[in-house]
């Protein structure tokens, strides 16, 4: 079904007659990859991308803020005049971001106002005009309907709204591997029961996926078989998707959950320094891994909304609004915090409780895919409909 | 593209097809029963077979020879009114043992309670911490209690088309437990809202979902007041439960139907709230149910092109009749049923007729059912229908063990979260879908076969009890039985065969046939 509808979009931008009509569908070959990692459960943005200048950071947060930028090794690092990265994370990601290769946008988001995890998340995933609900249509789906010979997956082990759609996308999570329960030899008489069916594609495709990590991954397994120290956690998860994008697939997602920090969340330490600390040395040893064609990837993390700015009863915080997006990759134009920004203080939050929304996410999605995949306006329009990109120039 | 060319043929074909028997019949009553006792009677026993297979979840020895004995019909008319389910002595006794057949939900809502005000009091950070995560395991118990429960009928109670439609309709008034008091209410919600009326009528049991607190938790209903409007239960009332998107309501409706719904709420605890004295008649309390006109919005309101008279509580009960009776309803609950009964793409023919018994009877769900069980349509669409993982494991579980009862439904519970149908938590409000193109990816694929390996090698962990100290049972399974040989080696393409031939053991032999094409549709 795959095969036969990228035949179909091929053969219809071969044609005179779509030519004439404004290249709809099919952009040059991506040799780029994207990866979007998901932070579920709204991560707390204000103590990763510290506002350093603002008292007022201070004042709402007396027992978790990160301390301004000193000697001290627990204080944030500082990016510019106004801001500060979250001290943990000095030797991953802090080193990508003085070499150019990463930026944050702050104060990004969607302009849902639920503050609910789930339908924020959805609305996100779904990437379609307000109101709209459409669940079987996510907006990298999307994003590889457009792309000729875009190769998506989900490193997951259900099939992400994002990444639902007229495209068969596989999915398989790389949390923990083993040697696959369903053998070679045993596998091939199952797929030889599916030949003349109509799910042939997708079990051989279900069994190639497994080979294809099996065999990207027989190396590690080695290692670890001797006891080489080896990564953990979301460090291992993120080299081994490395693996899989370098070779073969050119546009990924992952989910990472244990964001929702209501109670005792720590400042420079602590729970959240910790998720924080797992995430940044994952992105880094995913840089490292990529190489050589760090160049041509870039990866974008978000989370459904930030958190509330002062912190709460429970030295924690609750739900909020605007978030930060992280932006890395071996072409980002980075070292910056870009995109619209004020003043943070009192009068500048929303509802007087979170970060405002002024850099919507489809809007800046929109402006960095136009320039990652070179998409013009109708192709822009199909992945995120009545969106008017919003160009960061961060490629 | 060629979707779209299939089922114009597909419509045009059903016409000609239904003209030519519409010539040779006379009366509408006459259509809707005459084909079906021809096919019944004339049935084959393999064909019942498949028939078994598709009103069951899933066939197994024990409801063959049952049918062989009282004879189809008989079945189906059992199956459509049945009386209370006798389940096997030792899976009465693992339901028995839940807490949630112990407690009452006051008194597990009062235990929940005091566990959260007393993890609130404590200062030192990490023991809190320590404490909300108990606190938080003992709900995510509880939960489980409620989807274990709905396993083992699943599997093994004698009625079948109810246990069905207990998911058809939990999932068509989808409520996710992970949010508020949900994983206290999920089973309560099952017992209560759903269960008695699954083959009853519509009405009722829109009307129990509309007074259950599980319903109005998750869709903020609680939270809906005069001059604070929350709409999301007024709209998904319309879209997902009753008319559907295009059922001909307006956003005005939406807000109006909120308008509607305000004051209507729970209440956990003993205390009623201050109500203004000229409004205290209107005051309605049914166990957690509350209605609360404090927060009611008393003004006259317009709804679906006519007026809804200002009185309380019972406003509520004229818009859910309302809706009840709208078209849209009746085609969109019968389109509904005949895609989870019949095929992803129903025929258009066989959804009008449904409707149309909807409408004469009043919203009758078992009388739809039976209109559908006896369609031409419904026969002849065997076969057809892609196995969600639910109905997969079930009817691998059940095909595997016929009626011999398993010790732990945990395996079965982790699977369906690997394949990402657990019970009762989908986030969204409009359930898990029921169509192939959403559950027939290769991750999905290939996850089945590991799961067909656990089965066919029987180290599942089906016969291992949850409590340590007790022994596993070896059962070995019993694929390779008289039903193998009597039914289902006949159905088998020769691919299939081909490579149960090459199985070196049993156990291998089992995989096989669990993973194969055949066993992936209905």
């Amino acid at each position: 079904m795959n095969c036969s509808r990228r035949n179909f979009l091929k053969v219809l931008s071969a044609s005179p007659l779509v030519i004439g009509s404004g290249q709809l569908f099919a952009v040059p070959a991506a040799k780029s990859r994207f990866l979007l990692v998901f932070l579920r459960g709204g991560y707390d943005a204000a103590n990763l991308l510290v506002p350093i200048s603002s008292d007022f950071y201070y004042e709402a947060r007396p027992d978790i803020a990160v301390p301004k930028p000193s000697a001290d090794v627990s204080s944030a690092l500082a990016l510019n005049a106004d801001w500060g990265l979250h001290p943990v994370l000095r030797d991953s990601v802090y080193p990508l971001f003085k070499k150019g290769e990463m930026a944050f946008v702050p104060f990004a988001g969607t302009n849902d106002l639920s503050r609910s995890h789930f339908e924020t998340q959805d609305s996100i995933e779904l990437g379609q005009p307000e109101g709209n609900k459409n669940y079987r249509s996510g907006f990298l789906n999307r994003l590889a309907e457009v792309i000729n010979g875009a190769e998506p997956i989900a490193f997951t082990d259900q099939l992400p709204l994002v990444m639902q759609g007229s495209i068969q996308v596989p999915n398989i999570s790389l949390k923990s591997i083993g040697k696959p329960a369903v053998n070679e030899h045993l596998g091939s008489i199952i797929a030889s029961m599916y030949k003349d069916t109509a799910l042939a594609a997708q079990v051989n495709e279900g069994f190639a996926v497994r080979d294809e990590v099996m065999n990207e991954m027989s190396n590690e397994m080695i290692a670890s078989s001797r006891n080489a120290i080896s990564a953990k956690g979301f460090e291992l998860e993120a080299q081994r998707i490395a693996k899989l994008m370098k070779e073969r697939y050119t546009l990924g997602f992952i989910d990472i959950g244990g964001w929702d920090t209501h109670v005792g969340q720590g400042g420079s330490s602590g729970y959240l320094a910790s998720r924080f600390d797992e995430l940044g040395r994952g992105l880094t040893a995913f840089a490292k891994a990529m190489e050589p064609v760090w160049h041509d990837t870039t990866v974008v993390v978000v989370s459904e909304f930030g958190r509330t700015f002062r912190q709460n009863g429970n030295r924690g915080t609750d739900h909020g609004h605007g978030t930060v997006f992280w932006v890395l990759g071996g072409s980002v134009r980075g070292g910056r915090i870009v995109g619209e920004q004020i003043r943070v203080d009192k009068d500048s939050l929303f509802q007087q409780r979170d970060f405002p929304v002024l850099n919507e996410y489809r809007a800046v999605l929109a402006g960095l895919f136009a320039r990652q995949y070179g998409l013009n306006q109708n192709q822009l329009a199909r992945v995120f409909p009545t969106v008017q990109a919003h160009d960061l120039g961060l490629l | 593209m060629n979707t779209n060319r299939c089922s114009i043929r597909l419509i045009a074909l059903t016409s000609c097809f239904l003209l030519l028997v519409l010539s040779t019949l006379v009366g509408s009553e006459a259509f809707a029963t005459e084909p079906t006792k021809t096919a019944q009677e004339k049935m084959s026993p393999i064909d019942e077979f498949r028939l078994l297979n598709r009103l069951t979840w899933g066939v197994n020895s024990s409801v063959v020879d049952k049918v062989t004995k009282m004879g189809m019909p008989a079945y189906i008319n059992e199956q459509l009114n049945p009386s209370a389910a006798e389940l096997p002595e030792t899976i009465q006794k693992q339901i028995d043992a839940l807490s949630i057949s112990q407690q009452a939900i006051p008194q597990l809502i009062e235990v929940a309670e005091k566990r959260r005000k007393a993890a609130a009091d404590i200062t030192n950070l990490d023991d809190k911490k320590v404490a909300i995560e108990a606190n938080q395991k003992a709900l995510y118990l509880l939960a489980r209690e409620s989807s274990t429960r709905y396993i083992l009928r699943a599997l093994y109670s004698p009625n079948q088309i109810q246990a069905q439609m207990v998911w058809f309709w939990l999932n068509h008034f989808s409520v996710f437990q992970q949010k508020a008091y949900l994983r206290i209410l999920i089973g309560d919600y099952e017992e209560t809202a759903i269960r008695p009326y699954a083959l009853g009528k519509f009405r009722d049991l829109l009307g129990a979902v509309a007074h259950h607190p599980a319903m109005l938790q998750y869709l903020d209903n609680e939270q809906n007041a005069i001059r604070h409007i929350n709409e999301n239960y007024a709209r998904e009332l319309m879209e997902l439960h009753t008319l559907g998107v295009n059922g001909g309501y307006s956003q005005q409706d939406v807000q109006d139907l909120a308008r509607v719904l305000t004051g209507v709420g729970v209440n956990f605890g003993d205390v009623m709230p201050k109500v203004q004295v000229k409004l205290q008649q209107y005051y309605v309390r049914q166990g957690f149910f509350e209605f609360n006109p404090n927060r009611h919005d008393f003004d006259n309101k317009q709804f679906l092109g006519q007026p809804i008279v200002s009185r309380g509580l019972p406003e509520l009960d004229e818009v859910l009749d309302r809706l009840v009776r709208h078209p849209s309803t009746a085609r969109f609950i019968s389109h509904k049923l005949a895609v989870f009964w019949v095929e992803d793409e129903p025929p258009v023919a066989l959804v009008s007729r449904i409707a149309e018994t909807f409408k004469r009877t009043d919203g009758s769900i078992s009388a739809c059912l039976q209109t559908l069980f006896s369609s031409p349509e419904f026969l002849q669409a065997s076969g057809r229908k892609f196995k969600d993982p639910m109905r997969y494991l079930i009817s691998a579980v059940r095909l595997t063990y016929d009626e011999k009862p398993i010790l732990n439904p945990a395996p079965i519970l982790n699977w369906l979260n690997r394949l990402g149908e657990s019970l009762n938590n989908r986030q969204t409000p409009d359930g898990y879908p029921m169509t192939a193109s959403a559950w027939a990816s290769s991750g999905q694929m290939a996850t089945r076969f590991e799961v067909a390996k656990s089965i066919g090698f029987g180290n599942a962990g089906l016969f291992k009890p949850a409590d340590p100290q007790a022994t596993e049972v070896p059962a070995f399974p019993q694929l390779a039985n008289a039903l193998y040989y009597q039914f289902i080696s006949k159905m088998l393409s020769p691919a299939t065969r081909k490579a149960l031939d090459q199985a070196t053991s049993s156990q291998e032999w089992n995989m096989f046939l669990l993973s194969s094409p055949e066993m992936m549709y209905r």
